[in-house]
């Protein structure tokens, strides 16, 4: 029987929760790397038990860890990430150039077709891929070169997040960086193109400027490759056109601040966010957490209750912690900065948590397993 | 042999479960201890010290015979006590909360 395994970084250590296919109930196994920052856990699409993990900490920085056995053991592989060359400055807080200088892993992101090969996104913003399982690392550095002077950081570092690769064409990447933009490359990496034309920002002088926007988080239907969607600082977005232009689906959310947007795994146009209150809250309006789902690939949005706290809560989700999986009654799973991780096994319809008392929630990935 | 006590999460990461002992060919300074300690456990590199530059990470401290050497030059010589494996030479993490 098919099942699931739910991949979860924390604060302090990762967890990996697993289930059938009923996701009624869960095992909970962990924690991994206890004690340690694990901002991202992914698994390969080819080989589902290899799995990669990004362990960093501020005392001792980053480790990456590689499991051959879906998540049993663990061995550490390559932590060397060394920009291409001279690394160069961009934008600071006040204004003024800063030099690149590595801090951590925020993604990582296994090939479709190759298990050896996986890419990270780090902060300070870059793109590296490994073609030997994590053992070494490159710098794809093409991408710094579009305009790389003019990103900044946002509040949580200038962190490349968000890889997403085109399963229709293997030389097309788009990646996101905050604060940035949304970029893709058609050449395997080589050189990138800023896709930001419809963005508006008022976080920043120019508010269509080509880069320098807080992108929080892209995601793409497999089946309909050229359609993007992304929750913006402010202002959930959608291209038709692979990212060559975008415009605004915000419609009748509560907010149209977020972090994670995700797509139903058969329904290309069904999407889902999570709006949060902002400047500076960061918590669901009125303390009611409410995941909103549109079937018309946004503008129409209807509130996704049944199972969640409607009062007193005050949790975050980042923009990592939400994720799909394939079965066919689409599993949706989301984990907050509360420690609970929440699963739907309707498309959302309702919802119950899996785990209550997890430190931090800092992404959540999901396997489909066979 | 010296010995080399290293926090716990390195430990962890080392899978060893208390102080190590390191061999230095050579003279028995900062840096060739380091040198040795990472080549016998590969695994960390990068948490003690940056891996091009060779610099301690901000929150990492060396301690020895009850002084505070973090700030030596990495070619100064270790103490006796510690190249005679008496004492041990200490990696501390520094005390930071969270």
């Amino acid at each position: 029987m098919s099942g699931v395994r739910v991949l979860v970084g924390t604060h302090k250590g990762a967890f990996i929760l697993t289930s059938d296919a009923k996701r009624k109930k869960w095992n909970v196994n962990g924690p991994h790397f206890a004690g340690w920052e694990v901002y991202h856990m992914h698994g390969s699409p080819v080989d589902p038990n290899r799995l990669y993990a990004s362990q960093s900490s501020g005392w001792f920085g980053q480790i990456i860890q590689r499991s051959n056995n879906g998540g049993q053991t663990w061995e550490p592989v390559g932590n060397k990430f060394a920009y291409e060359g001279v690394p160069g400055t961009h934008l600071w807080y006040d204004g003024t150039q800063h030099p690149w200088e590595f801090k951590r892993v925020w993604r990582l992101e296994p090939s479709l077709t190759d298990p050896d090969t996986v890419y990270a996104g780090v902060e300070d913003a870059a793109l590296f891929r490994s073609t030997d399982g994590g053992q070494n690392w490159q710098e794809l550095s093409g991408l710094r070169e579009a305009k790389g002077h003019l990103w900044q950081p946002g509040a949580g570092g200038m962190c490349l997040h968000t890889i997403i690769q085109d399963p229709s064409n293997s030389q097309r990447i788009y990646v996101a960086i905050s604060a940035a933009g949304a970029f893709r490359t058609d050449d395997d990496g080589q050189t990138w193109l800023p896709i930001n034309q419809g963005l508006n920002s008022g976080e920043i002088p120019d508010t269509s400027a080509e880069v320098g926007h807080c992108v929080h988080n892209l995601a793409m239907h497999p089946s309909h490759p050229n359609i993007l969607f992304m929750q913006k600082h402010w202002d959930v977005m959608r291209s038709d056109n692979s990212g060559d232009s975008w415009k605004e689906v915000s419609g009748n959310l509560p907010s149209d601040f977020g972090f994670p947007i995700a797509v139903h795994a058969h329904e290309p146009n069904t999407i889902y966010v999570v709006p949060i209150k902002s400047d500076s809250e960061h918590f669901p309006p009125d303390g009611k957490l409410r995941v909103y789902r549109s079937r018309t690939g946004g503008n129409e949005w209807e509130a996704l209750t049944k199972g969640l706290p409607q009062s007193d809560c005050y949790v975050n989700i980042l923009r990592s912690a939400m994720a799909v999986d394939a079965l066919d009654s689409c599993g949706i799973y989301f984990g907050t900065t509360g420690g609970q991780v929440y699963a739907s096994s309707d498309s959302g319809d309702s919802w119950m948590p899996i785990v209550s008392n997890l430190p931090a929630v800092l992404s959540v990935e999901v396997q489909t397993l066979p | 042999m010296i010995r080399v006590v290293i926090p716990y999460h390195l430990r962890t990461l080392a899978q060893v479960t208390s102080e190590v002992e390191i061999h230095v060919d050579g003279q028995a300074t900062q840096g060739a201890l380091l040198d040795a300690l990472e080549s016998k456990y590969p695994m960390l590199r990068g948490t003690i010290r940056d891996q091009a530059t060779k610099e301690r990470r901000p929150f990492i401290r060396f301690f020895a015979c009850g002084e505070d050497l973090s700030l030596e030059s990495p070619n100064s010589p270790l103490p006796d006590p510690i190249v005679k494996g008496v004492e041990p030479f200490r990696i501390v993490g520094a005390m930071a909360g969270g």
